[in-house]
This record gives structure tokens, sequence and C-alpha cells, in this order.
């Protein structure tokens, strides 16, 4: 338990203290929030659909989760080579607690990061139906940023060199994040499309986060999405902790 | 301390280590030396648990690695080629954690790394970010680090790779302070020759996977007529250079040094 700890502590020690980075991250969100809130903002009403803000903000939010998530595992490549993991696979301690101390202090982080552009939508003029529904939100960026993390870790073990980091992130990390319906609608996408955006986690996780602070056009059932990101977290977790299990050092 | 029968690895088509065997005893400084690509790094990685022979048997304190995993990883201590540490945490933070992960209790863990950080001239700077330090201070920190959890065998692979003459010279000092201190046997590599022969009690050279010879460095210049241990170690291993293809590690090494301006 001890070694999980201070793996996971050390996750957060380096996140609180880059602050730059932190700074730097922002600036991505930020920019989505008030080129799509503000730019879309009207087109969205005219259709009928309510306030893109207040539609959009959920995604947003499940954006920043799933980048800060899943680059926390990828980052595994450089760490491998010039960083802590080398000293971490020597120890006389089970793979599978450095793979847990390490996810969870991924998720920690990124769960953190999601926190942060809560406040800044919130300043955007984003406003809950119930600050009640807060907690709930909380939750569902919990799950968002296990499942991503885990994801992470399961493909930073693989990776060999830069190029493939470019692949995972315009083959994997960019369509997760478009076809999540952090963008656009779910509820009347059809054919092909209406499948592939079933296919993604993160549709239920920002779907979960519009259903509890009450955004327009949720698709599913809340209890269908806290359901689908268990089950797909418990698989990527599985997953992750196998192929962590199979990295030579 | 460290027996290894007729160790073999073969990788593919390829043979990295072809029938080593050697001992190191107790308490002695060991320097194995070759080539690029003889098959160094190797044999650390099969000593240290990282890599499974493909036959051949190694002990390591009266333990098999492969067996025994978890208690041989207790009883050594390593500095890898590549650092190891994290550069946004402090020197501090560094060793305690190390110290989690090797089960050192609480109360003797800080009195060791207090000790340790003393001894490698590190104390006052113990709360800076590693990121901070210079080249050879992050060295001596590892290494102040793999001694942190009293290990019997310290493993250094090229520990003193692009440090000036001053930090080669203090770090080594260390080594061999603690080394006869504590008794701890030391293994390690280096393309210094000159280091070799004066800090090693003992030295085995290896060239195309295959230990060409091993003695004390008085031994070895004896054995091939030569005054100093870099002549005799071209003589043992001929002048020609080892072409290594690049591989992924070698390609991110660049890219390091890159983002780090030129220092490591």
């Amino acid at each position: 338990m001890k070694v999980i700890y201070v793996l996971w502590l050390r996750e957060v020690k380096r996140y609180l203290r880059s602050r730059v980075q932190i700074i730097a991250s922002l600036g991505n969100p930020i920019l989505y929030l008030l080129v799509l809130g503000f730019g879309l903002g009207p087109v969205f009403r005219r259709a009928g659909n309510g306030d893109y803000l207040q539609f959009v903000a959920p995604g947003i939010i499940g954006m920043s989760i799933l980048f800060t998530s899943i680059f926390s595992g990828i980052g595994l490549l450089w760490d491998r080579q010039f960083g802590f993991l080398k000293e971490m696979l020597v120890a006389p301690v089970s793979r599978m607690q450095i793979m847990v101390g390490r996810t969870l202090g991924g998720s920690t982080v990124a769960v953190f990061q999601g926190l942060l552009i809560t406040v800044i939508c919130l300043l955007a003029g984003f406003r809950p139906t119930h600050w009640i529904a807060i907690p709930y939100a909380i939750g569902f960026m919990v799950l968002i940023a296990i499942n991503f993390a885990a994801l992470g870790v399961a493909i930073g073990s693989g990776l060999q060199d830069m190029q493939g980091f470019q692949l995972i992130m315009n083959f994997l990390v960019m369509p997760i994040y478009f076809l999540s319906g952090a963008l656009f609608p779910l509820t009347d996408t059809k054919s092909v499309l209406k499948y592939i955006t079933r296919a993604d986690p993160l549709s239920y996780g920002i779907d979960g986060m519009r259903n509890v602070l009450g955004s327009p056009n949720h698709a599913f059932d809340p209890r269908i999405d806290v359901l689908v990101l268990c089950v797909v977290g418990f698989v990527f977790l599985i997953f992750g902790a196998y192929r962590f299990s199979k990295i030579e050092a | 301390m460290i027996r290894v029968t007729n160790l073999v690895k073969k990788f593919d088509k390829l043979t990295a280590v072809d029938d080593v065997t050697f001992n190191v005893e107790a308490g002695e400084i060991f320097a194995f030396l070759g080539p690029n690509g003889a098959g160094k790094t190797t044999t650390i990685k099969m000593l240290t648990t990282l890599l499974h022979p493909t036959s051949g048997s190694i002990e390591l304190d009266g333990l098999n690695p492969q067996t025994h995993q978890h208690e041989a990883r207790q009883r050594f201590g390593i500095v890898f080629q590549d650092p190891s540490l994290d550069g946004e945490l402090t020197a501090w933070e560094n060793l305690q954690i190390h110290a989690v992960l090797y089960h050192v209790p609480g109360k003797v863990a800080r009195q060791r790394a207090e000790e340790l950080l003393k001894l490698f001239e590190l104390w006052e700077r113990r709360n800076d970010q590693v990121k901070k330090f210079s080249g050879g201070m992050k060295r001596r920190l590892e290494i102040a680090r793999g001694f942190l959890h009293t290990p019997r065998i310290l493993f250094l692979d090229e520990p003193t790779l692009g440090l000036d003459p001053q930090s080669r010279n203090q770090l080594w000092t260390h080594v061999k302070r603690v080394n006869e201190a504590e008794n701890v046997t030391v293994f390690l590599t280096t393309h210094y020759m000159d280091e070799a022969d004066r800090v090693a009690h003992r030295i085995g050279v290896i060239d195309h996977g295959k230990l060409v010879t091993q003695g004390t460095p008085a031994e070895i210049k004896e054995q091939t007529g030569t005054t100093t241990l870099e002549d005799a170690f071209l003589k043992l291993t001929g002048s020609t250079i080892r072409e290594e293809s690049a591989s992924s590690a070698d390609q991110m090494r660049q890219f390091a040094k890159m983002w780090s301006g030129g220092k490591k």
C-alpha cells in the first residue's frame, strides 16, 4: 500500500510543481470553449438545440481529462529510457503495484485538470441546473480519468519511439475526442456515425456529465453511462496491467 | 558474491553473450570491459533480473535471480547508463521514494539518506529539484541512492560517461570509500581504461559476447606484454571500430540531448 501511495504522491507533486505546464494545458480547452461556445452558439440555438455553452462545457471538461490522463500513460515511453520508471522496474515490488500507483496518480492529476476547466466554464457563463450535481459530475470525471489513464498505460507500455506517439495521437486520441459527442449532440446522429460514437467510451463519460449537470441533448440513461464506464474501465485496467507487466527495461 | 556459469543470451540469430563464466568475490571491485556491443549491458541486465538468460546460471549472494527475483533485487543496487532520477523531485524525495520501494523503514531511511548525502557532498542541496543539478551531481545522487538500502552488490553501468575528470575522480573516491567501509561488492563497466586500472581489483574483458580474459590489471598487462591497460585492451580486442546500428534508445538519447541543451 505504501508503495502505491508514494507513487501516487509523486505524480501529484510533479503536477503541482509544473505550473507553466498547467497554464499551457489550459490554453487548448479555453480556445475550444470560447471559439466553439461563442462562435457556434447562435447557429446551435437557431437549430433549436438550446444553449451551446451549456451543451459544450461538459465536452470540454471531458476533453481535458482525456488528454491529461492518456498522456500520463503515454509518458511511459520517455520515462522508461530517461526517467524514474527504470528505477521502479528493478525495485523489489510487483509491477502491479507500480501500475496501480501510476494510474491512480495520473487519474488524480487529470481530475484536478478537469476541475480547473470546470471553474473556467463557470466563469464563462456555464450554469449547472443544481449545484448538488457537482459531486456527481466529479464522479464521472474520476471514471473518465481512470479509463483513459489505464488505456494510456496499455499504449505507453508498447511504444518504442516518438513516431509511434504521433500515430497514437492522430489515430486514437483525436478520434476518441471528436467521436465522443463532446462537440455535437449524439441524439440525432445517423447511420455509421451512430455506431462509432456509441463505441467510444468517452461518449458515456461526457453524456453522464451532461445528464447530472442538466445540459441539453444528453443521449443515454445515466445508469447506462455509469455501467459502460465501469465495465470498460475494468477491461482497460486489466489490459494496462497486462501490457505493463510485459515491459522489458 | 556473483557466480556466473556458462551464461548465454541469444536474440533471434545474434548471440549477445556467449558462454561466459566468472566469479566476483565479496568486497571486490570488478570491472567489466569491452568495446561497444560486446555484451556488457546485456550481461548486467541479466545479472539484475531485467533479462532472462537463454541458458547458463547466475548466483547473486547465493540466490538465483530468476527464481528469487524480489530477494535478489533487495540485495543489489544499480546505476543505469541513462539517468533514472526524477528531475521534478528534490534529491531528498528521490531517496525517500527509493527507500519505500526497497522496504527500508522510515527512520533508518532518513538516517542513511543523511549519511550518504553528506558523504557524496550533496547534503546542502538536498531540497533542490534534481533537474537543477549538474551531470556529476546527478550521478553522485544516483550512486548514493544505489547504496541507500545497504545492498551487498552495486552495479554501475558506465557511470562516468560524459563527466569531466574532476567529477570522475571524485565519484570513484566515494565509491571506493563505501566499498571499503561496508564491504560492498562493486560490478562496473566503463570505457575509460585508466579508471578501471586505478579502481578495479579485478577485470574481465568481453568481446563478441565471449570473455577474452580475466585477472588483476597487473596480470592482464603482463599477459599481453603491455605497459598500460589501454594497450592491453586494444591488443585483446583489436583496433577495428564496432559499428552499431542506432537502436530506438539511441535515437531517443539524441533527442534527450537536444532537449536538455547538450548536457546530460
